[in-house]
Formats: C-alpha cells, sequence, structure tokens
C-alpha cells in the first residue's frame, strides 16, 4: 500500500530524514519508535503532505501511484489520515460541523454529492458509541479547551469517521491517561481490516500493548536502523534506545 | 449551549447551502450635477412633498453648507466632489439585453458562485425573461397580514404622502439634520427609504425585509429610514442583501432612525455587500451612514450588521438609552480584503437607571486591507447601575493587512460596570494544514474558520439571512490567501 524509498528530507536546510525506506502493506499494523529527534512527525508529516518540508531525493507511493506532487487535501481525499500529536483549535467550529465539512469535502473530491444527514447521523452515533464520547461533546468548537485525552479521543473519532486506508497515530498515546488509551486502543482495533493499514509513531511501548504490531521499526537519525517484530518494542523498553546507538557504532 | 439533543445535531447535519434571494438596482433617470437650493427644492417638488418637508430639506442643506467633511475616522480617500455629483434619481427601466451572453463575465460568474439559478441570473442582469415574478405576489399576500395588524410598510416618500403627522412626528428625532455632516446632506437631498410603524402592543408577524419593497421604488444613494415601533411592539426589520449589488453612485450617505417607545422591541438586520472595488483597489463605493436608534424605559434595540462591501465604509450603527431599563446590542462582522477600509463601530449612550448595553465586534481583515473597530460608551451622570460589556475581536489574513480597535469610555457615574476585551488572532498555516489534512481544501478552510469566528454575531441573524452571509463571507474573501 505504501511504498517509501530512500527518503531525504529536510526543513530550512536541516536535514532531517537521510535515506528512509519502508514497506507497510494492507491489513498491517506497523509501529515506528525512536528517540526524540529522530525524524518521526517529520516522517507523519511528510506522508501526509505538509509543505514547509522539502524532500531532496526519494519517493512516496501509494498503492503504486507517486503522491510527492500532491496537496495534503489530495493526499487526504486517496485516503491518508493522520492523527495529530497536538490538534489544532478551531473555535467557533464544531466537532460534528468540521468531521461534516471533511467528509463532504472528501465526497465531493470523488464526484460524490453530499452523504444525506440521515446516513451521518447513523454513522456519527455509531463512531460515537466506538469511542465513548457522548453528544454534548460533538456540540463543542473543534479542540478548544479539550483536555489531552479529549483531543486524542477526537482524533480518532474523526479516524473513525472517515475511514482512511491509511492511518498514521502520532503519538496518540501522549497526554492520555489509562483508561483513555484503553478506549483510543480498542477504537483503532475495531477499525482495522484486512484493506486498511495503520502505522503507529510512539516513544513507548505502552500503546503497544493495546495495538499490537506486526513490525516495529526503530528510527534513529532520520533512518531505520532496526526492524523486527513486537518483541523489539519490548526489547527496547528494556534496554532503552542507547542500546541500539550503540550497536550502531 | 446547555444541551445538545439528537434533534439539534440531526439540525446541524441537515444546514445546507442556500439558495440565493436576488435583489435588483434599478437604474435612474437623473438630474444633471451639482447642489444648490434649486436642486434641493426640485426634489422635494418632484416628489410632490407638502411645504413642511421642503423648509426640512432647505434647513438641512442651509446646514451642510456650512460644514466640514469629517477627517477623524482611520481611512484615506479621495472626497467626493459635491457638485460633481448628481442628485435625484427616479427607477427607469434598464436596457433590456436579449441574452445571458451580452452581460459582464465576471457578474455572471459571481451570481454562479453565489448559486443563483439561470432565470435569477436573467432577472438580475436585466435580460429579458418570461416568467412571473414570484415576489409580487408574496408582496400582496405579505402587504394584507400586515394591513390587518395596523403595521405601516413602505417607501418613506410614499409615508410623507399617506401619513404625513407620524413621519413629521419622528423624522429627525434621532438624528437631527445637524447631527454630522453625511446626514445633513442626506437630509437636505434623500431620494427615498422606507417608513415602518408598529403600533402599540402589536408583535410584527414576519420579519420587514426591504427585499420585499425594493421593486416598488427604486432606493438611492441617499437612502432614509424611519422605524417607529409603539409602545410594547416589536418587529425584526432586514436591510440589504447578498447578491453584488453593483452600482454607478460612488457615494452613498444613508441614515437610518429607530425609535422603540416604552416596552418596544427593535431588530435591526443589515447585510452590506456594496461594490467594494477591484482588486487593484480602483472605484468601489464610499459608504457612510449615520444609524441611530432611541430607546425609551424597557425598550430594547439591537442592531446587527454583516458588512462586507464598500471601498470605504463609515458606519457606526447606535443606541441612546434614554429610558430606565432599556437594553442596546450591537453586533457586527466587517470583512475587509484587497484595499477596503473600513472604520466601524457603534455608540452606546447610557442616559436612564439600569441601561445594559452589549457590543461584540468581529473584524476580518484579508490582503492589503485595514479594518478599524471604533466605539464609544458614554455612561451619563443619572445613569445608575449601568453596565456594558464589549467584546472587539479581529482574525488576520496574511501579513498585509491591518486591524485597529479604538475604544472610547466615558463614565460620569460611579456604579458603572464597563468592561472590554479584545483579541487579534490570526489564520495559521497549523490550522489550514490539520484542516487540508481532513481533505478540506484551503478555501473551504478559511470559509470554515471565519464563520467559526464571527459565530457569535451569526446566530443573532434571522435563519435565511445567516445562511447567506455566510456564504457571503466565504465570497468576499476568495483567494485572499495565496
Amino acid at each position: 500500500m505504501l511504498k517509501i524509498e530512500n527518503l531525504h528530507a529536510s526543513i530550512e536546510d536541516k536535514s532531517i530524514l537521510k535515506g528512509l525506506s519502508l514497506e507497510v502493506k494492507a491489513g498491517e499494523v506497523h509501529a515506528i519508535m525512536g528517540p526524540n529527534g529522530a525524524g518521526k512527525s517529520t516522517l507523519a508529516n511528510i506522508i501526509a503532505g505538509k509543505e514547509e518540508y522539502e524532500v531532496t531525493a526519494g519517493n512516496i507511493e501509494l498503492d503504486g501511484e507517486d503522491i510527492g506532487e500532491l496537496a495534503p487535501e489530495e493526499r487526504a481525499h486517496n485516503g491518508i489520515f493522520l492523527s495529530f500529536q497536538y490538534p489544532v483549535e478551531i473555535p467557533g467550529v464544531s466537532v460534528t460541523n468540521f468531521i461534516k465539512t471533511a467528509i463532504n469535502e472528501t465526497r465531493k473530491a470523488k464526484g460524490l454529492e453530499d452523504m444525506p444527514a440521515k446516513d451521518m447521523l447513523k454513522m456519527i452515533r455509531e463512531k460515537s458509541e466506538l469511542l465513548e464520547i457522548d453528544r454534548k461533546f460533538l456540540s463543542r468548537s473543534l479542540n478548544e479547551g479539550f483536555s489531552g485525552g479529549e483531543k486524542k479521543r477526537n482524533e480518532i473519532f474523526q479516524m473513525a469517521m472517515l475511514a482512511p486506508k491509511l492511518a498514521i497515530l502520532d503519538e496518540t498515546d501522549s497526554g492520555l491517561d489509562i483508561d483513555a488509551l484503553r478506549i483510543v486502543a480498542n477504537g483503532v482495533n475495531k477499525l482495522k481490516s484486512k484493506d486498511n493499514a495503520v502505522i503507529v509513531i510512539t516513544h513507548y511501548q505502552r500503546l503497544l500493548d493495546y495495538i499490537v504490531p506486526d513490525f516495529v521499526h526503530v528510527l534513529h537519525d532520520g533512518k531505520i536502523v532496526k526492524s523486527g517484530d513486537a518483541s523489539l518494542a519490548l526489547e527496547l523498553e528494556a534496554k532503552g534506545y542507547d542500546w541500539i546507538k550503540q550497536e550502531l557504532v | 449551549m446547555s444541551k445538545y439533543t439528537e434533534e439539534q445535531l440531526e439540525q446541524e447535519l441537515k444546514t445546507q447551502e442556500y439558495k440565493y434571494g436576488f435583489y435588483t438596482d434599478i437604474e435612474s433617470e437623473t438630474f444633471a450635477k451639482g447642489l444648490n437650493e434649486e436642486v434641493v427644492i426640485a426634489i422635494s417638488k418632484k416628489k410632490n412633498e407638502p411645504q413642511w418637508m421642503t423648509d426640512w430639506r432647505l434647513e438641512a442643506f442651509r446646514v451642510w453648507k456650512k460644514m466640514e467633511e469629517p477627517e477623524w475616522a482611520n481611512v484615506q480617500y479621495e472626497k467626493p466632489k459635491f457638485q460633481d455629483i448628481a442628485y435625484y434619481s427616479a427607477p427607469k427601466e434598464k436596457p433590456k439585453l436579449n441574452s445571458l451572453d451580452e452581460v459582464d463575465p465576471e457578474l455572471l460568474d459571481t451570481f454562479k458562485r453565489l448559486g443563483i439559478s439561470l432565470d435569477e441570473q436573467k432577472k438580475l442582469a436585466n435580460v429579458a425573461v418570461d416568467i412571473v415574478m414570484d415576489s409580487v405576489s408574496v408582496a400582496t399576500t405579505f402587504k394584507k397580514t400586515l394591513g390587518e395588524k395596523g403595521i405601516i410598510f413602505m417607501p418613506i416618500s410614499e409615508a410623507i404622502q399617506e401619513h404625513p403627522e407620524l413621519v413629521r412626528k419622528y423624522l429627525g428625532t434621532v438624528v437631527p439634520t445637524t447631527d454630522n455632516f453625511y446626514a445633513a446632506l442626506n437630509s437636505a437631498v434623500f431620494s427615498d427609504g422606507s417608513f415602518c410603524y408598529i403600533p402599540k402592543g402589536v408583535r410584527c408577524p414576519m420579519e420587514l425585509s426591504t427585499y420585499f419593497r425594493i421593486n416598488e421604488g427604486g432606493t438611492g444613494q441617499f437612502e432614509r429610514t424611519l422605524v417607529v415601533a409603539d409602545k410594547g411592539s416589536y418587529v425584526s426589520y432586514l436591510e440589504g442583501c447578498t447578491a453584488p449589488s453593483r452600482d454607478e453612485n460612488q457615494l452613498h450617505a444613508a441614515v437610518v432612525e429607530l425609535i422603540a417607545m416604552d416596552d418596544a422591541e427593535i431588530k435591526y438586520s443589515t447585510v452590506q455587500n456594496w461594490y467594494p472595488g477591484n482588486k487593484e483597489g480602483k472605484g468601489g463605493v464610499y459608504n457612510f451612514v449615520t444609524k441611530r436608534g432611541l430607546c425609551e424605559n424597557n425598550a430594547k434595540i439591537s442592531w446587527t450588521q454583516v458588512e462586507t462591501g464598500s471601498a470605504v465604509t463609515w458606519k457606526y450603527p447606535s443606541c441612546i438609552l434614554k429610558g430606565n431599563n432599556s437594553v442596546g446590542e450591537f453586533y457586527s462582522i466587517a470583512v475587509t480584503n484587497n484595499y477596503q477600509q473600513a472604520d466601524t463601530g457603534t455608540k452606546m449612550i447610557h442616559l436612564g437607571k439600569n441601561t445594559k448595553s452589549t457590543i461584540i465586534s468581529k473584524g476580518i481583515s484579508a490582503g492589503s486591507s485595514q479594518n478599524s473597530y471604533r466605539g464609544l460608551v458614554q455612561i451619563g451622570a443619572r445613569a445608575e447601575n449601568a453596565r456594558n460589556f464589549s467584546q472587539c475581536d479581529s482574525l488576520l489574513m496574511g501579513n498585509l493587512c491591518g486591524a485597529h480597535t479604538f475604544p472610547y469610555i466615558e463614565v460620569k457615574n460611579k456604579t458603572a460596570q464597563v468592561e472590554h476585551e479584545a483579541t487579534t488572532s490570526k489564520i495559521g498555516e497549523e490550522q489550514l494544514f490539520y484542516c487540508n489534512q481532513r481533505g478540506i481544501d484551503t478555501e473551504k478552510a478559511i470559509a470554515l474558520i471565519v464563520n467559526g469566528f464571527s459565530k457569535e454575531v451569526l446566530n443573532k441573524l434571522p435563519m435565511e439571512f445567516a445562511v447567506e452571509a455566510q456564504k457571503l463571507l466565504e465570497i468576499s474573501l476568495e483567494g485572499s490567501v495565496g
């Protein structure tokens, strides 16, 4: 589904990704771990198409198609979803209105009519139940005054509504208490299918107890330096990142 | 919002983008350029006015001649040449066009984006079309309903003929002819406008809109509106329309007077979309307006305005809270783009006891525009326990525009409580990327953010008007972020 080859990227002339390659197939869950500054969030943003990064070499393909030149919204229309580490506030725009706009804009891009209100209502009801979101929450301004947990839960709610092909969860576990973590992870697991894929970016093993990855990659200094199965995450947790760094020397 | 019921959720999901109403600017037969006493007399004569009205105009003209054009507003423009303006316009048929191909393509494009149907596009552009205008029958039913309640709603020129005692009693009592340069000019030469009278204890059953009146008597560049709500009555009045108003007249100087007697309430909503000039800042309407309302005991006046048009706007809908326990409200969204300039706000003059006022002003600046809020809150010596709350929020788009806030607060009574809050924010790259990532393109994202920012004010508008205004905000800001 996603194929990244020899990706080099920089921001303001500072090189961040230095030859990263990654392949994610449908039905798989990949975890990307690594110390601060390794380039994890950069990778997420570049896949989503954030413009301030400059891709200097390599390419990104989604379903065999080079998406390097696509605008962020076009990538979204093609099924890429990013759960943000720090979701932004949009005062005065309700959660409902925002998701309705997102869904209908995506449908419009595909030449479809707006989703009938009845269908959307049904879907909202279903997905908000899945994430244990109460109705009043849906009327609040997007992310305004939300707790850390509410923000992340809202991200996953949007993911559930948009049903992306490829979901990238950027530090979705940060700022979550254990109950919220369970709800969010449970939501992600229920959304998983053989047709979609998830990339989980995290510092810690904790989230991976709930969302069990098929592959774990360690990102260090802009490259994937080690890959393995779920046991690699446990090993990292036990030995710390210094172990990887030493191994590289 | 205390609750968010299933119904409300459903409602929010159902809200559709609106199909637009229409508004025609009627081309005019005009007098020769220039202004002197003869012209004032000629205007009055042309309208077959009684002597008192002619004298009133002449008095205003004499005052105006001695006045100077004000310069304190935070706007820069080339001053109108007053002897180079024609001061009388009577509605005249526009030249009929045979097909839409003959219409200015830019205008057609705007119609299209507003979602105006092909037939209505033809009507707006004055292309010959064989359909019965629905509004005629609507207007007839409408008049009948109002008549049964004793409500008077007609062009002010007709009211001067049919209800001279009412007009004479109230005209100029809130905005005197001597009030300011443009009010004096308007008083001398106003061509037409609306008059509305709601009898004692009557609740006007529908929104009174100039929409229903526009084809009966064209309005000119100097519009005069007088709304009188007698004791215990209620009226909601809508002015303007969202369809773009192209106009040859560069200077517009309207006067609006509202009188809310004891226990009466007037809601006055405006959507203004005069031609703002082109992208380089050439052309466009100067909109210099005086709007003021007087509240007697327990009366309430709410001004709600959405201002997106005009090259230069200079406008301060105000409330004189003369009666005890009276309430004044001002809710405003002012959008400026390209080279537009707006200096707008309100005056809340607290004279009575326990008077309350609320000011919510939202300024949105884009392009190279300048947007100023100017507001006066004045608490008189006898206004025991007066309260005011003001909130002025500015939203900036890009680095070339400006937002300015000029609050004036004058308090002469120690029991007063006056609060002022102001914020300035900018649409950030992070907000746009977030929206983009969800499949919402930048243009739509801006519309979404702007609507969210303006929500408190949009909510004050009558439903259909609010949806139109929302769409209008989107169109006004199109192309403002590259």
